[in-house]
């Protein structure tokens, strides 16, 4: 197998396996997924998912069935950064279909698509627990809330720009 | 002002920390239990209290706890759940974000009731910045001694795990919470058994909300009684509430449950009434699955009583005129929100999130979320308002777990109250896509079919 984690992250795998009782390591198989999404260039190709079995000694089904089951994980390659987009009642009621609207005329793509230079991809999601921040998206493992157009050109060209510096 | 018992401390600088929050009196309430108390007096404190469920149900605390089987040799576990995922509820998010070590008093405090030396707390995958936030908390609190082995020299050994999950709104439901820290798919199992018999890795456990698990420590300091003297009947102690929408002031507010609901949405010291000075329509005022209420029913009972942020009193005329305390995420839509279309925003919701295990709601949601699109798009038919009707009562009461009634329920008082604008929509298709039906609703009576 190609993919492996490195020494990092095999530690913290392990702590990740620790917090369950002896014989019960299949209970880490979320962590860990999230773990390896987070390895692997922010999706879950089969061999990454055989790895997590391989790890926890259990049945590949077993994390398949997780993989498909839970919406964080992508189960096919996505941009750099990924901008879900809340579209559910109250960030609905408090204009998420203008913002949506806004990035897939700024990005040129639609919703589940991914942008040319692999930067960019969009994605709807239901309710993130924002609701009183509205409207709102999830880029990586942060929220940003309140947004506006104005908001939402800053956003792009904070990561663009970031990108730029990381080649 | 109300009084505060939670979020009390919230703004004091540096709260986040051990030091401070030890400073400011923290983890007096382990102290008092693990060394004055002994776990039936804990539980006996917080069944006086009248403390219920946080998360939604509204199920009082100490009888839940009481309920824990207690067979010899088989290991205990609390389950702290943290997977807020209910549309407009984000309240445990601040108290956790804010007052993590809180949370993780109540959670030492609890598990000693209970008995659980290994404590979960299950968190929505979303919240990843507030994991950090929290095992930073659970750090501090073993590095001075509040968790590991033997805790103040009682013999008693605790620790405390967080788990994020992925995200699965059924997860929020206690026996998928439990599947998915087994690490499997968030099905929700057939009760009986029930948790507190055989629950994670088939060992007695329990399941409380994050608010639920914060309350224990005021209870513990002032004693059940005192508890129970603040707010009315069996609405004991106090709420949190996030407020959203369309108002001046959205945010978490800590309430007494004596407030009237138009002193919520129109004071200055909480929602500071609606945005741009818009009128109220409607509000859904416990979580997106409770019933929607038009103004005039929010605002006042059917007999014309005004009605208070308190569980009884959101309840009473039951589902015909009345709706639920649930989860205390209020939604406030003003006079442009569309009915139709926010109901149907909420039935894609619950199509996404049933995990498909009942036939009637992975088939019904779907459906209705189709037929509210349709409607919606303005290609609804006069039959389609009947339809959605009967669909939304074939799931109510037929599913393994209540995400079927939480799919159906906004839908059947959505065409409860609003049958007209629905009408509204099929007979104008055009004219729905440019304007919203506004406030018509207010001069026809309230519509209640058969």
């Amino acid at each position: 197998m190609n993919l492996q984690f490195n020494d990092e992250q095999m530690t913290e795998c392990k702590r990740l396996v620790a917090r369950y009782p002896e014989g019960k390591q299949k209970s880490a198989v979320l962590p860990v997924l999230h773990l390896a999404q987070d390895s692997f260039g922010g999706w879950l190709s089969t061999e990454a998912m055989d790895y997590v079995a391989q790890i926890l000694n259990i049945e590949p089904i077993e994390v398949y069935e997780v993989a498909t089951f839970y919406s964080m994980y992508n189960l096919k390659p996505v941009g750099k950064y990924v901008f879900e987009v809340c579209q559910t009642g109250p960030c609905m009621i408090s204009g998420s279909d203008n913002i949506i609207q806004y990035i897939q005329q700024k990005l040129s793509i639609q919703p589940g698509e991914t942008t040319q230079d692999g930067l960019f991809t969009l994605k709807l999601v239901e309710c993130l627990g924002a609701c009183g921040y509205a409207p709102m998206m999830q880029v990586g493992k942060i929220y940003r809330e309140h947004l506006t157009k104005e908001k939402v050109d800053a956003i792009i060209a904070e990561y663009t720009q970031q990108a730029a510096h990381q080649q | 002002m109300g009084v505060k018992l939670l979020l009390e401390k919230a703004h004091i600088p540096g709260i986040r920390s051990y030091d401070v929050y030890r400073r400011e009196g923290g983890y007096r309430a382990v102290e008092k239990a693990l060394k004055e108390m002994n776990p039936e007096s804990i539980v006996e404190e917080v069944k006086k209290s009248g403390l219920r469920g946080r998360g939604g149900a509204g199920f009082p605390a100490g009888m839940k706890w009481s309920f824990i089987a207690k067979p010899e040799g088989v290991p205990r576990h609390l389950v702290c759940n943290a997977d807020e995922s209910e549309p407009g509820t984000f309240k445990d998010r601040y108290l956790m974000e804010f007052l993590p070590h809180l949370l993780i008093e109540g959670l030492i405090v609890s598990s000693f009731a209970l008995g659980s030396n290994d404590t979960y707390i299950y968190i929505r995958g979303e919240y990843a910045w507030i994991t950090n936030i929290l095992e930073t908390a659970i750090d501090e609190a073993k590095a001075n001694g509040w968790l590991g082995k033997n805790i103040l020299g009682t013999g008693f050994d605790c620790n405390i795990h967080v788990q994020r999950g992925a995200g699965a709104y059924i997860c929020g439901e206690e026996t998928a919470l439990i599947e998915s820290l087994e690490g499997k798919r968030g099905n929700p199992r057939i009760k009986p058994p029930f948790p507190a018999i055989q629950g994670l890795w088939q060992r007695p456990t329990v399941v409380n909300n994050v608010e639920t698990l914060a309350a224990v420590v005021p209870i513990i300091n002032m004693g059940g009684d005192e508890y129970a003297k603040i707010g009315v009947g069996r609405s004991t102690g106090t709420k949190l509430i996030s407020a959203c929408g369309n108002i001046n002031k959205p945010g978490v507010y800590e309430i007494d449950m004596t407030i009237s609901v138009e002193d919520f949405i129109y004071s200055d010291e909480y929602c500071g009434g609606i945005a741009n000075g818009k009128k109220l329509k409607a509000c859904i005022p416990g979580g997106s699955s409770v019933p929607i209420l038009p103004a005039n029913l929010l605002l006042k009972t059917a007999k014309g009583e005004t009605r208070y942020m308190n569980y009884e009193s959101l309840s009473d005329g039951g589902f015909a005129t009345g709706s639920m305390m649930g989860s205390g995420g209020f939604i406030v839509l003003d006079e442009d929100q569309c009915i139709v279309k926010n109901t149907y925003t909420l039935a894609r919701f619950y199509r996404h999130e049933s995990c498909g295990q009942c036939s009637p709601c992975r088939e019904g949601t779907g459906w209705m979320e189709k037929i509210l699109q349709k409607i919606e798009t303005g290609k609804g038919t006069s039959s389609d308002i009947d339809l959605l009707w009967d669909i939304q009562r074939k799931i109510e009461g037929n599913t393994i777990c209540p995400l079927g009634d939480a799919a159906a329920w906004p839908v059947a008082a959505a065409i409860r109250h609003f049958r007209d604008e629905f009408e509204w929509h099929i007979q104008h298709p055009e004219e729905a896509q440019i304007r919203n039906f506004g406030l018509q609703h207010y001069a026809d009576p309230i519509h209640v079919p058969a």
